[in-house]
């Protein structure tokens, strides 16, 4: 059972997933400069090029918002902003070590709630600047959401299964011996791949595919943009960050406290996603929908047989 | 007391965009205020303490929403609302029917004989519900599950203009379906 957190807690969490967020994309580019430009020169360069991310989030503090001819500004500004906002009550029910902001008993459900709410942000997004591209990356989302959300759910359920309940501290508890992942690896990797779907990063990033001019993304600029694309990043960090509790036992581990593996295990996973990204190409979604619904819900069911036998039967 | 604040806090927005589905002139707003009302009575059903129900609520409803927004898009007449559009037909006579309709609820509210109370409530309400549904409701759950899978494929074998045949061949034998976008398993 995870313990209640303190009250300060709540405000450290966004700074918390901004400040990992900013991290992540700061590996993200380093990975890319050293692919375009070749290795850094030394330390110096390194840590410019990791810099990249927030000198281009202060260009984009002080650049000129856009504004589009019988644009939809109410429901486009809601949609740029639900982005972070998203991510950032998803992670409310992230544990930190052993403690999360809230664990209340249905914590798993929340954390899919919170998610989905990234379907109507990126489709407001879309709607908003009365532009086509920008619609056409919308709807892209949502066809995708409509493709990795199935299978995604079959596999957090999964973890639920395993553990015999809802609340995610009772599921990290569970795993205190064996990790969820030594037999529960499909759902583990389902879930991998809807984590990058959901925050529409690396393969997924069809609905703000180059393609299509930017997608979603393709009117913003300015702070717009910024809280768009930050709140992105902040979605990977959290949708990441919450399969080590799921899968990867969460605080439990050897001689270190709880929070420093939750963080390394964190880190871990981003790591590998960064880095993978880097080996796959941007999928079209109707490729993506015919993979989810003919292999991986059919994985996810047979994952999920087998952890209910193992569980009735233990 | 803080309850009754969250209540009202939730019910005034949760009239207010339903208000503003019938006002708005562009389809998408009209869809994410009727979400907006949604959300608003998912968070009134955490407020009585049943987690799932509310939690599933918001799930849900996000999930329709977002999709039904495009349908509703697609298939009113201007959808952006560009030019004047409205989601009110037959005005007067719609006035009559909601008047009537809300009259008889509040006389029913006001004059049948609510019982008392019975009972305690359930310490956990999202196991009474699990075990309410899967428990003596199995069989009627099952039933329902398998009518709506077939509903679905029904709906999409009927609806698909490209059956079997035209991806497979006459014999359904080819080895790669012919499909007009490539791609997916297989291919």
């Amino acid at each position: 059972m995870a313990e209640a957190a303190p009250l300060w807690a709540t405000l450290v969490l966004p700074l918390a997933l901004a400040a990992a967020a900013v991290a992540t994309a700061g590996f993200d580019a380093v990975l890319s400069a050293s692919a375009e430009r070749g290795p850094a020169a030394g330390p110096r360069e390194a840590g410019l090029r990791a810099l990249a991310p927030v000198r281009e989030a202060l260009r984009l503090l002080v650049q000129q918002p856009r504004r589009t001819t019988a644009d939809d500004r109410l429901l486009g500004r809601l949609g740029v902003v639900l982005v972070p906002v998203a991510a950032v009550l998803a992670g409310a029910v992230l544990p930190w070590g052993f403690s999360a902001v809230s664990d209340p008993p249905v914590g798993i459900v929340w954390f899919n709630a919170m998610e989905v709410l990234a379907w109507a942000a990126v489709w407001l997004t879309g709607w908003g600047p009365n532009s086509a591209l920008a619609l056409i990356g919308g709807h892209r989302f949502l066809a995708q959401g409509l493709a990795y959300e199935l299978p995604h759910m079959l596999a957090i359920t999964t973890a639920a299964l395993g553990a015999g309940s809802l609340r995610i501290g009772e599921v990290v508890a569970a795993q205190d011996g064996l990790w969820f992942v030594v037999w529960m690896p499909g759902a583990f990797a389902v879930y991998l791949s809807s984590a990058l779907a959901m925050a529409f990063w690396g393969p997924f990033a069809h609905p703000v595919a180059r393609d299509a001019a930017g997608g979603a993304a393709a009117e913003l600029a300015g702070v717009d943009r910024l809280v768009f694309l930050g709140g992105r990043w902040l979605l990977l960090v959290v949708t990441a960050g919450f399969s080590v509790p799921l899968f990867l036992g969460g605080g439990n581990g050897p001689l270190l406290p709880g929070w420093a593996w939750t963080l390394l295990k964190t880190a871990a996973v981003l790591a590998l996603l960064v880095a993978g990204r880097r080996a796959l190409p941007v999928l079209r979604m109707e490729r993506y929908m015919e993979v989810a619904w003919t292999v991986l819900v059919p994985v996810t069911l047979l994952q999920a047989l087998v952890v209910a036998v193992v569980v009735l039967n233990g | 007391m803080f309850d009754d604040v969250v209540f009202w806090a939730l019910a005034l927005p949760a009239v207010a965009a339903g208000v503003m589905v019938f006002r708005f002139d562009s389809m998408a707003r009209a869809t994410y205020a009727l979400l907006t009302s949604l959300l608003c009575v998912g968070g009134e059903v955490l407020l009585l303490g049943l987690d799932y129900l509310g939690v599933v609520i918001v799930l849900m409803m996000t999930i329709e929403m977002a999709v039904m927004a495009v349908f509703m898009v697609m298939y009113m007449m201007n959808p952006a609302g560009l030019m004047p559009m409205t989601m009110v037909h037959n005005a007067k006579g719609a006035v009559v029917i909601c008047a009537a309709v809300l009259a008889v609820l509040v006389a029913g509210i006001l004059l049948a004989p609510w019982p008392a109370r019975r009972g305690e409530p359930s310490a956990d309400p999202t196991r009474d519900l699990g075990l309410s549904l899967m428990g003596p409701q199995m069989l009627t759950m099952m039933t329902l599950g398998l009518a709506l899978v077939a509903t679905i494929v029904a709906t999409v074998v009927l609806a698909t203009r490209r059956g079997r045949y035209d991806r497979y061949g006459d014999d359904v034998d080819a080895r790669c379906a012919d499909d007009p976008v490539r791609g997916g398993t297989g291919r």
